[in-house]
């Protein structure tokens, strides 16, 4: 296999966008051309989960592809979810490694807020087992509840906890110019005043308002080529090191322990194993906190700290930017926000701009090693992806 | 103050015959009580101090409240333009018993909502203005803005309509408003809907929030003067402004490099 390198990135603000999916997906891509230096691709991956559906498109990687006149190059939609974005990244990684491409361009994009609010968790929602979950009014943050209240009951969790993240993330969300939300919160805004319950209203026991990710547009794209040509981009060179997907039972209650997200751990394995480094050597991670608990047991699953931990290691400041292992650095999900088909793409981005030390305000000193979870249903389909800086 | 008395002269200054007018033209209000001023901590840990103001502060509102009528976004320029109009009405008595709260950040306007007593037991609900965005300002306000309706007025209903989605769904439906369509709404006329005293005890403990007394620094500083919001809405980005200059006219495809965009021929 070839070794794969990231030559040029590009990105949207995650927020409300009117405009057409197309030109959301082709923003970025002209971005990350530029910061490549590089015209011409050989083949473009697009990550999007619900064009079809909410933006009446289908068949979005041939509308972006020649929208970008970038025609003759090969051009695939990827949908796998949530994790669609770095489903399309893998995807973008095959290609260069096998040698099938020497060029591949990744944008992940979306327009959820075309419709409300209500409109766009259905879509989502339609991820869920249409027969034992969906038809009963499932929705994702209705599995994040109950998820949320198995891992309170086994290991200890608080709402405080979930808070705690919450104000970790929209703190770092406000030192990133793309974040979609640029608003600070505190504990005793959020959880500890009189007015916190108003403030912080419940969504789905026990996930509060500021527990989940909002409903976001937005794009983001990479472009993965050889060494040889990320060389001539300029930039520090930073490889795709390794690549990790795993899955689990489409329906959560199937599985034997719903607390456990296997589908995390063996994506995570996996991509540790090919790059050759261990969860301690990570520097900066980006994971999919579509709702607070989610990065808490991400952060355990990946293997930066022990099984039903994650929230002792949160309070003691570990994940926070200057902590031991910064996570979500962008600002995650929660903040960041979520445009699901480009959420996968926007982690990977952030992690490359901390690479390269183009991270401002919230970079990392000395980041070399970053990772990403994109988590897929609910974590029925996983990837997670490990890049290097080298030199 | 020196400023707004000179664009909007001081009418108790008029001449006799126009005093004589005037007491055709002014409405008689009716004894209001006040609204006994409240605070609460907002989502950023900040404290927001709700209060009643009369005409005489109207003046600070004016200048804060005028930009937003230029901004073409979730329905600010109507409602700000609107706004603007009935402080306007209120400070030179041309609407018959309207009262005015504010939300203060910090002495910044974060907030002006109003609303008129119709009779003894309704009421009409004016606007919810939010200056400052995010943090539920404006349901605090608006919910404020019920509480004066309904604990301080004593009424029985409230009679509310939504001209922005936003306001839509925090009125309407999180407050589960019933339907008065056969009464037309004194903006615009359009069917009202009702907050009921019952549907408001059913909310109270929810969406009322807010602590008595307010501290007499934070109140003080409130009253000291109606400072400008340091993040007044602004309209939408055009994130995408430099992409779309490298569209053709009809937006749909790049232009070829080097080429810029021409402006569509017009159709003779």
């Amino acid at each position: 296999m070839r070794e794969v390198y990231v030559a040029g990135i590009g990105i949207t603000s995650f927020t409300r966008l009117e405009y057409p999916l197309v030109e959301i997906a082709a923003y970025p891509a002209m971005m990350a051309l530029q910061d490549s230096g590089l015209k011409k691709v050989d083949h473009v991956f697009v990550a999007n989960m619900a064009s079809g559906r909410i933006n009446h498109q289908t068949g979005l990687a041939s509308a972006v592809v020649d929208n970008l006149s970038l025609t003759p190059a090969g051009a695939e939609t990827i949908e796998n979810g949530p994790a669609s974005g770095a489903s399309a990244i893998k995807a973008g990684f095959m290609a260069v490694a096998s040698g099938l491409h020497d060029v591949v361009l990744v944008t992940g994009a979306e327009r959820l807020r075309e419709v409300n609010n209500l409109d766009a968790t259905d879509a989502v929602a339609t991820l869920t087992h249409p027969l034992a979950e969906y038809i009963y009014g499932v929705t994702l943050p209705s599995l994040a509840g109950m998820f949320t209240r198995l891992y309170m009951k086994k290991y200890g969790v608080t709402s405080r906890h979930l808070a705690m993240v919450a104000v970790k993330n929209h703190d770092n969300a406000m030192l990133n110019p793309f974040a979609h939300i640029h608003q600070k919160i505190t504990l005793e805004g959020i959880i500890d005043s009189p007015e916190a319950m108003t403030n912080n209203p419940m969504v789905a026991d026990p996930i509060r308002f500021f527990d989940c990710c909002p409903v976001s547009d937005g794009a983001a794209c990479l472009i993965l080529t050889t060494k040889e040509v990320a060389q001539k981009s300029g930039h520090p060179l930073v490889r795709l090191a390794g690549v990790g997907q795993a899955t689990d039972t489409h329906a959560v209650h199937d599985r034997e322990d719903p607390t456990e997200l296997l589908a995390v751990r063996g994506a995570a394995a996996q991509a540790f194993k090919m790059a050759g480094v261990k969860p301690s050597d990570v520097d900066v991670a980006e994971l999919h906190d579509a709702f607070t608990i989610l990065e808490i047991v991400e952060s355990e699953e990946v293997g930066f700290f022990k099984k039903g931990e994650g929230h002792l290691a949160l309070e003691r400041g570990e994940t926070r930017l200057g902590g031991r292992i910064p996570i979500n650095t962008s600002g995650g999900l929660k903040a960041k926000g979520h445009p699901v088909g480009a959420t996968g793409v926007g982690q990977a981005h952030e992690i490359v701009q901390q690479l390269r030390g183009e991270a401002g305000k919230r970079q990392v000193k000395d980041a070399k090693t970053g990772f990403t979870c994109n988590f897929g249903g609910f974590g029925n389909n996983v990837v997670c992806l490990t890049f290097v800086r080298e030199g | 103050m020196q400023h707004f008395s000179m664009k909007y002269p001081n009418i108790e200054r008029k001449s006799p015959m126009s005093i004589d007018l005037e007491k055709i033209l002014r409405p008689v209000d009716s004894p209001m009580p006040l609204y006994p001023p409240k605070y609460m901590t907002l989502a950023s840990g900040e404290t927001m101090v709700v209060r009643q103001v009369g005409r005489e502060e109207i003046p600070q509102i004016l200048p804060h409240v005028e930009p937003l009528i230029h901004v073409e976004r979730d329905f600010y320029n109507i409602v700000a333009a609107r706004v603007y109009a009935e402080l306007l009405g209120y400070y030179c008595h041309r609407v018959q018993d309207e009262y005015v709260l504010v939300a203060q950040v910090n002495g910044e306007l974060a907030a002006v909502v109003n609303g008129r007593m119709v009779s003894k037991d309704v009421g009409m609900s004016y606007h919810t203005l939010a200056l400052k965005r995010g943090e539920r300002i404006g349901a605090h306000a608006f919910a404020a803005k019920m509480e004066y309706h309904m604990d301080i007025l004593g009424q029985k209903e409230v009679l509310i309509v939504a001209e922005s989605p936003i306001g839509f769904r925090r009125w309407m439906i999180e407050y589960k408003l019933e339907k008065r369509f056969e009464i037309p709404h004194e903006l615009g006329g359009p069917p009202s809907w009702a907050l009921t005293r019952e549907l408001f005890d059913a909310a109270r403990d929810t969406l009322l929030v807010g602590r008595r007394p307010v501290p007499e620094a934070a109140l003080a500083k409130a009253k000291a003067g109606i400072l400008p919001p340091i993040d007044p809405p602004t309209p939408a980005a055009d994130f995408l402004a430099a992409t779309r200059s490298q569209y053709d006219s009809t937006g749909t495809a790049l232009l070829p490099p080097g080429k810029t965009a021409q402006k569509p021929k017009r159709s003779e």
